[in-house]
């Protein structure tokens, strides 16, 4: 092992040295990111000061490509891990590195390699590092594009589960997958000029655990597979993508025997000043990972997207979303976006912008009837394709209105209800449905010596309950509100000039029912950037809550201290 | 030994990223990615096919920098267009989860730019990009000249100064 790293050291140093004596030879480009933190104790908020007080977590990857050679690596480094990151980072070592030849026909890769089929309901091998999601495949990859409009892949690899003492450890389960996708308007050219414009795939993956149950004889072998077609007619597209899985009694499923089955379809239309999205989504029974006994954000061979939208405000994002029920959900979306013309009464100079969502969530029904869950099948229920219980898992309106004044000042107002249910989409302690009314106002003003302000109100209301638990209005004297109650956010955000910035940001928990625990959360920021590198040195409180990064989420613990950061590309 | 020599590694990669700021930037070429437009349209990303100067915009429909950025761009893009002939490529990073959305944005907003979309982030991670916004300048010979992480109204104005900059050369 250390013999193959110190090849691989030795390889990149020396073609980056090629490189640079040679301005015509290849090219790197790469990036890398440092933050440290330094956490005081605040028994109010419950943040704790870890036992080094200081955390550092690092990584730089350097990629290479010359001609139709490329090579890559990263170095990660956990001394320790900062605060709320995966517990599976320790340690300072090489997490990825892989070598490959690429051209118009084939690209092959060996090592290292993320990849997504399809929608990544079969598979998609993933990495955010703000995160700390990496289910990177470790083995080889081929892909062959042997006619316009054809391409062809096919994986083989172990999934990277943890990183220990700087080291990868492998998933126990090997992942194998065969993946092809054609459009047909651009393989065939006597369908080159019709209208209809249309894709068609399909997909196979296969994973390879030894059973290592002993009261259960379980399949080794657990295939995936199904289709997806897209089409597109003028304004109008839709796709849609089936994946069934085949028996894969796990920790996620209690060691049922059912298949699973997922479907995903998404329709939209769209013009100039408008946009329309539909989407629906059904999934029964559909973890799938490379180690059956491991859960939470490990080895996940597919990616299930929840179906809403992701939201940006702090109080919005960050407090009470939801995350994709792998066991079964069926959702809904649907989203419009529709610019008021520039220049008309409504739609003032520079245009208004007025964007609606609306997305739900519903466990799925499952049929018990002339199932008996313990005999020897280990069948437990029979479910369908969208076939839809009454009960709420989650629901989201949401209303957005953008607009610019003048060229100086623009103002957004946003307003949000959604419905939790926290007894399947747990995120904190609270039982039953958690509703909240979150009222936004952002305002944005450009001063004429490029200073620049930026102003945040945000205020999120949640229902009250009396003693006995049944809904009250907002206004009842015996009402008390759910969870940590209600909050209030203010940023201001000055940019002094290109290169600094500085933002203030006070989270306020004003409407905790335990007035002790009312609590400001001021947390302080300033930033320095300069083309690709930023440095930015944060120091306060922060609450408990979820960081999310696009559609993935982590759950972060309380902290009060200093953060810096430091990112550059190159 | 081993320890050491990782840092060794560490600190001569940094000194070389320092270097290409100081001019040397023309190693770095657009790296060839294949990546989709949202009207489903494969597109290579070391072959645009553009004559005039490129812009590559990182963006997603979560990150309100980026949309505040390209939007504020697509006002002043004809002008710059005129001007210059450059084109600007937003590349978005949205996942499956929000991908489609990106063609109800892009078109709600009425963007004129060639958008693409990069969901498993392979074109992303390709640029060495570690957060959105991130936007890049490239000359007519495919070389990176300039990026910038980041955005605050009047970034803009900036990066017209380095298009226009590249055009008199």
């Amino acid at each position: 092992m250390k013999k193959r790293t110190l090849l691989a050291l030795t390889l990149c140093v020396s073609l980056a040295g090629y490189s640079q004596d040679n301005g015509q030879g290849g090219s790197i480009t790469g990036n890398m990111e440092t933050i440290f933190q330094y956490l005081n104790e605040d028994t109010l908020i419950g943040a704790n000061q870890p036992d080094s007080k200081g955390l550092l977590n690092s990584y730089m990857n350097v990629f290479y490509t010359h001609g139709n050679f490329k090579a890559g690596m990263r170095v990660e480094s956990y001394l320790p891990r900062i605060q709320g990151y995966p517990s599976n980072f320790d340690g300072t070592g090489i997490g990825m590195r892989y070598i490959g030849y690429a051209n118009d026909f084939i690209d092959i890769t060996l090592g290292n390699f993320y990849e997504q089929f399809g929608s990544g309901l079969s598979l998609r091998a993933y990495e955010d590092r703000a995160l700390g999601y990496d289910n990177a495949l470790d083995g080889a990859r081929v892909i062959v594009r042997p006619k316009e409009g054809v391409t062809l892949k096919g994986v083989y690899g172990y999934q990277r589960f943890s990183f220990n003492e700087g080291r990868i450890v492998h998933s126990d389960g090997i992942v194998r997958g065969v993946d092809g996708e054609i459009n047909l308007n651009r393989t065939f050219e006597k369908l080159a000029d019709k209208k209809l414009d249309v894709s068609i795939g399909g997909s196979f993956v296969s994973k390879y655990q030894k059973d290592n149950n002993e009261d259960l004889i379980l399949p080794e072998n657990v295939g995936a597979y199904g289709g997806r077609l897209k089409l597109r007619y003028s304004r109008f597209s839709v796709e849609g993508e089936y994946i069934l899985k085949e028996q894969d009694p796990s920790q996620d499923n209690d060691y049922i025997y059912n298949y699973g089955h997922a479907t995903v379809i998404n329709a939209t239309y769209s013009q100039k000043g408008l946009g329309i999205l539909l989407s629906a989504k059904s999934v029964d029974n559909m973890s799938y990972r490379s180690d059956r006994t491991k859960q939470l954000q490990n080895v996940l061979i597919n990616y299930l997207p929840s179906l809403n939208k992701t939201h940006t405000y702090n109080l919005v994002s960050s407090l009470y979303p939801y995350a994709t029920q792998p066991v079964g959900e069926i959702a809904f979306q649907g989203e419009v976006l529709y610019s008021l013309k520039k220049g008309s009464k409504l739609g003032g100079k520079y245009g208004t912008a007025i964007n609606v969502n609306y997305s739900t969530a519903y466990r799925p029904m499952r049929h018990t009837n002339g199932i008996n869950p313990l005999d020897s099948t280990g069948v437990t229920y029979s479910s369908g394709p969208f076939d839809i219980s009454d009960s709420l898992y989650w629901s989201d309106f949401n209303i957005n209105i953008s607009r610019k004044f003048n060229k100086s000042f623009n103002m957004i107002l946003a307003y949000y209800n959604m419905i939790l249910n926290n007894d399947v989409a747990t995120v904190t302690k609270e039982t039953g449905l958690i509703k909240s009314n979150i009222f936004v106002a952002e305002l944005g003003y450009k001063f004429k010596n490029r200073q620049s302000l930026r102003l945040e109100l945000q205020a999120l209301l949640v229902n009250r309950r009396d003693s006995l638990g049944n809904e009250t209005s907002f206004f009842a004297n015996d009402g008390n509100p759910v969870d940590k109650g209600d909050w209030a956010t203010v940023a201001i955000e000055y940019t002094i000039n290109s290169h600094w910035y500085v933002s203030i940001m006070d989270q306020y928990n004003f409407g905790n029912p335990d007035s002790h625990h009312r609590a400001h959360h001021p947390y302080f920021t300033a930033g320095y950037v300069q083309g690709a590198t930023r440095i930015t040195a944060s120091y306060g409180r922060q609450r408990a809550g979820l960081f999310c990064v696009g559609g993935v989420c982590r759950p972060v613990p309380a902290s009060n201290g200093l953060t810096l950061s430091f990112t550059h590309s190159f | 030994m081993k320890k050491i020599f990782l840092l060794f590694v560490g600190v001569s990669m940094m000194f070389n990223s320092f270097g290409q700021d100081e001019g040397h930037s023309d190693l770095k070429k657009l790296p060839s990615v294949q990546l989709t437009d949202v009207n489903g349209n494969i597109v290579n990303t070391s072959d645009l096919g553009f004559d005039g100067p490129v812009v590559i915009s990182f963006w997603a429909t979560w990150c309100s920098p980026c949309k505040r950025e390209l939007n504020t761009i697509n006002d002043l893009y004809v002008d710059w267009q005129d001007e210059t002939g450059v084109n600007l490529v937003a590349v978005s990073i949205d996942d499956e989860k929000t991908k489609h959305s990106v063609s109800v944005y892009v078109n709600g907003k009425g963007w004129e730019y060639l958008v693409l979309l990069d969901p498993n982030g392979d074109f992303k991670r390709a640029m060495g990009v570690n957060n959105v916004p991130h936007t890049f300048l490239v000359d007519t010979e495919g070389n990176i000249v300039y990026s910038h992480n980041n955005y605050a109204p009047g970034d803009e104005e900036e990066l017209y100064e380095h298009i226009l900059e590249l055009v008199k050369k």
